[in-house]
């Protein structure tokens, strides 16, 4: 009986799920792609697939540390790959301004130098990215906008935004200091996990060592006892949407960092979904209430890692997206019977108790 | 108010499979380009309405495309250019020919955003005696609905770059392939020109897509670094599109590859890929040139006059190589 108690214990774990299909994707790679292991180091920094999954995954990673609170909160943002465009145009246009539909026959746009200081560009970045979450928090909060319909305003309205900062143009960046954040390394390891882990932890320390993370979780259980208990869910909701936005900022400039331009149109295209699968994956419900930030950094993590193998695999983009259909649906799939084993357990009563019964439907 | 809730919570689960399976949908940021014209300078532009309906602003190269064109008109001096933004809509672009029709314009230049549909707005200009240039695109209409088509030829693209590749690995050797879209006329075009002229002693060993993306790309070159080590395993790289190739250059750089170690050649000509010349990456650049604004106007003007023109025009293209670089990337226009 113990020993029952204890497996489902680790299976109740919302990071077992994940990690198995993580080390399902590794074992694959280790029979079929073992040069996928392979770490080198390169001109003073280390240099392999692994570390690729780090990088490239470091946007995903930060977009669904914000997704998950706004999820536990019982919405969702899917705004965030609209609200990285308009930050990567932001950070491109005060690096050197887009000339609209003039033909600049000059150097001027290609020299390695920007009309704004990186400091301010940081700034001015982040808070357009922050004041957009503000308004999607606004929108749900205050105006009791349903989640999906508020932040769907600003998926669609934030690619004509970021257009009409870029003036229509995909600008190319040539300011080598502002390829730091997505190229650069620290101690061997690329400068944006860094980023990604210095914003894990304010937001670990933000809602586990204070009671955020609590309220956080009741209002998506419960808005309506949360509002009894005093609780204000306008103002926690507000909280969640607009760190979610200035985490799709943070990601945004990290991206166009990363690829040397600020294109309205492709910069964080389908991040939204990748950011809910990143969350579903680590256990967090779509229906609100308990979440783990860890599991959803491992969830990003998962998606890259499996994305980069079948690049290493040689499988073309296209069919990519039905393989990883077909992940997300296993995953799915997993939980689901997790759910059918909780709920068996309830009725049996040498069961665990399970400290987290709510699965299924949140509501009274 | 529960039931509402998890069904929210549900139809959300079914947009991310949705998404997941159904967002392939391409973002090409590629299309077709033309070069600088001769100035055709001639005694009527003074007396020129021209009529260009541009499809929208999709891309770079069409932002290029659209300021050439403006500017022409105003260097040339032409009576009137009558200019729309159709926003990717072939419903917009229809209208907006009509409207030239009724107006009487002198020229209708229309790069279709489409291929199919034209028929019976073609037909309505060709009764009106009003001469059609298709720009860029192609249509599917009979030929004898529109005078000309002016556009690249994207299999010369492919052999002009495989000719470079013959030139400079006399001895054969190994190429990647990095190519656009898969499908697109940009993409199969190119690959097929590479293909038709690369001598038989140098192979393309693997060859995968980029989507035209820079951010695709990315890491499509790193898993493709891991597989194959540059300069053993392969000696050269052909690049679908400029854009790509800044993002694989990024790509070699953080695996220590130096400017020069491999050859490589990409299509576009556009400032980045000319930047990219300067500092020994790229050993030749293929153009695709937007700026079809000069070439317009000269069929144009020979069309109004009644002059022949050929059906099918190329734009003028060249090969741009590091030498003169330097010296050509100030007066780059995209």
């Amino acid at each position: 009986m113990n020993k029952r108690i204890s497996f489902s214990r680790i299976r109740e774990s919302r990071l077992f799920w994940v990690l198995t299909a993580w080390a399902v994707i590794l074992g694959f790679n280790a029979l079929f792609v073992p040069e996928f292991f392979r770490i080198g180091i390169q001109d003073g920094h280390l240099y392999g697939n692994l570390i690729d999954v780090l990088n490239n995954g470091a946007p995903l990673m930060l977009v669904a540390i914000g997704m998950t609170l706004v999820i536990a909160t019982g919405g969702v943002d899917l705004s965030v790959g609209a609200v990285m465009a308009i930050s990567a145009a932001m950070g491109a246009v005060l690096i050197n301004p887009a000339p609209g539909d003039k033909l600049v026959s000059n150097e001027i746009l290609t020299r390695n130098a920007t009309n704004t200081p990186l400091v301010i560009i940081v700034i001015a970045t982040l808070a357009a990215g922050t004041l957009c979450g503000l308004w999607n928090g606004l929108l749900v909060s205050r105006a009791k906008i349903q989640p999906l319909v508020a932040t769907l305003i600003l998926m669609v309205a934030g690619r004509g935004i970021a257009q009409l900062i870029s003036n229509g143009q995909i600008i190319t960046i040539y300011y080598t200091p502002y390829f730091w954040f997505g190229n650069g390394y620290i101690l061997g390891l690329p400068v944006s996990i860094y980023i990604v882990t210095a914003v894990a932890i304010l937001a670990w320390v933000g809602v586990r060592k204070t009671p955020i993370g609590l309220f956080i979780e009741a209002v998506g259980l419960n808005p309506k006892a949360t509002h009894y208990s005093g609780i204000s869910a306008k103002n926690i909701q507000l909280l969640a949407y607009t760190f979610s936005g200035f985490c799709s900022a943070l990601a945004g400039l990290i991206l166009s960092s990363y690829v040397h331009s600020a294109d309205g149109n492709n910069n964080g295209l389908n991040y939204e979904l990748d950011a809910i699968l990143a969350v579903v994956m680590g256990g967090t419900m779509l229906s609100g209430g308990r979440f783990s930030l860890l599991a959803s950094v491992l969830g990003a993590i998962v998606i890259w890692t499996f994305t980069l193998s079948m690049y290493a695999l040689g499988v073309p983009a296209n069919a990519l997206l039905a393989g990883r259909a077909v992940l997300v649906l296993l995953v799915i799939l997993l939980y689901s019977d997790r759910r059918l084993i909780k709920r068996r357990s309830k009725s049996t009563p040498t069961a665990v108790q399970s400290q987290d019964e709510k699965p299924g439907l949140p509501h009274p | 108010m529960s039931s509402s809730r998890s069904f929210a919570a549900r139809l959300m689960a079914l947009l991310v499979v949705i998404g997941l399976v159904g967002c392939g949908a391409q973002t090409a940021t590629e299309a077709p380009a033309n070069a600088p014209a001769s100035g055709a300078g001639a005694k009527t532009y003074s007396d020129m309405v021209l009529c260009y309906p541009q499809l929208g602003a999709e891309s770079d190269w069409r932002t290029a495309n659209t300021a050439s064109i403006k500017e022409t008109a105003a260097t040339l001096g032409i009576k009137q250019l009558v200019f729309s933004d159709a926003q990717q809509k072939q419903e917009n672009q229809i209208s907006a020919v009509r409207a030239c029709i009724q107006q009487g314009v002198d020229v209708i230049a229309l790069p279709p955003v489409v291929e199919d549909g034209w028929d019976a707005v073609l037909t309505e200009a060709k009764n009106a005696g009003i001469p059609v240039i298709i720009v860029d695109r192609s249509v599917s209409a009979d030929k004898s609905l529109y005078s000309t088509h002016i556009g690249s030829n994207m299999t010369l693209e492919g052999e002009r770059a495989a000719a470079e590749f013959n030139k400079m690995m006399p001895d054969g050797g190994v190429i990647l392939e990095l190519s656009g879209t898969t499908g697109s006329g940009a993409a199969v075009g190119r690959a097929k020109g590479l293909r038709n002229k690369l001598n038989s002693n140098i192979t393309i060993l693997d060859s995968q897509t980029g989507n035209f993306t820079r951010a695709e790309a990315v890491p499509v070159m790193q898993a493709l670094l891991k597989k194959y080590t540059p300069g053993k395993d392969f000696q050269g790289l052909f690049i679908h599109n400029d854009d790509m190739g800044i993002g694989a250059i990024e790509v070699l750089k953080a695996a220590g590859v130096k400017p020069g170690d491999l050859k490589i050649v990409s299509v576009d000509g556009t400032r980045g890929g000319f930047q990219a010349m300067v500092d020994g990456w790229f050993q030749a650049d293929v153009e695709c040139n937007p700026l079809l604004g000069p070439q317009v106007f000269e069929l144009a003007l020979k069309l109004m006059n009644g002059q022949p023109v050929d059906a099918e025009v190329l734009t003028d293209e060249t090969v741009y190589y590091p030498e003169n670089a330097a010296e050509l990337l100030p007066t780059r226009k995209y």
